[in-house]
């Protein structure tokens, strides 16, 4: 399941909602709002979604890692609305027979959701106006894996050179 | 033909509102939003937008239908 829920996500219910007698692992992510972002202190967070379409796009992301991962179930929820500090922005929980697969899955729900679902945030700033945050990671999500792969290919390069 | 044009984040507080039926002769999302830049003081650059016609993400060129649902997605940014 993946839901929008503009009150506070209770992740005791999200990770019963995955519960599974196969499952001998549970991963949960929490996403929290912190108090600072690219050096700017925050004071709080504003979330909106399209919630029609972030359900849908959520729901696909959940079966894609169904397909992908040797999992059970997975369940998520975005908030939207006012969020102070400290607050759980978006839970994911992973259920699965080992460890190693409910990481991989929970990991890639994360990034998609991130990357993909419809959901918008506004930074409320402690001494600048407030803005509409741009995920620069999400809108280049390969960056930094090429950013490994070119600094791979340089130690190769090097590795290559001492060889003569 | 009309459409349905719902707002948010960045594209609602330029236009001030969060959704509309406007009367268009645009054939593609491209066009459309073409003809809200002349309505609205619009800051975002259609290269930083991603369109979803009727909840799906399309191409900017995809053709439109009456009454089609149309939302210029700004940088999604949840988490």
């Amino acid at each position: 399941m993946f839901s929008i829920s503009d009150t506070e996500i209770n992740k005791a219910s999200l990770e019963d909602a995955v519960s599974d007698q196969q499952a001998g692992a549970v991963v949960t992510f929490d996403g929290r709002v912190r108090n600072h972002n690219e050096g700017h202190p925050v004071k709080s967070l504003e979330y909106q979604s399209y919630e029609s379409m972030a359900e849908k796009v959520g729901l696909e992301i959940i079966q894609e890692a169904q397909q992908k991962f040797d999992i059970h179930q997975v369940a998520a929820i975005h908030r939207v609305g006012h969020l102070g500090i400290g607050e759980a922005a978006v839970v994911v929980s992973v259920s699965s027979s080992h460890r190693a697969d409910g990481f991989k899955a929970c990991q890639y729900v994360i990034d998609e959701i991130k990357l993909r679902v419809p959901v918008w945030k506004k930074e409320h700033y402690v001494n600048k106006d407030p803005e509409w945050v741009a995920c620069h990671q999400c809108a280049h999500p390969h960056e930094q894996d090429l950013e490994q792969e070119q600094e791979q290919d340089h130690k190769q390069d090097l590795a290559h050179k001492h060889d003569h | 033909m009309k459409v349905t044009i719902k707002y948010f984040a960045a594209m609602r507080e330029c236009c001030e509102k969060s959704e509309e039926i406007l009367e268009t002769d645009a054939e593609t999302p491209q066009q459309l939003f073409e003809q809200i830049c002349t309505l609205y003081p619009i800051t975002l650059a259609m290269d930083t937008l991603k369109v979803a016609v009727n909840e799906f993400y399309v191409d900017f060129d995809t053709p439109l239908s009456d009454n089609d649902t149309v939302v210029f997605i700004p940088p999604v940014a949840g988490g």
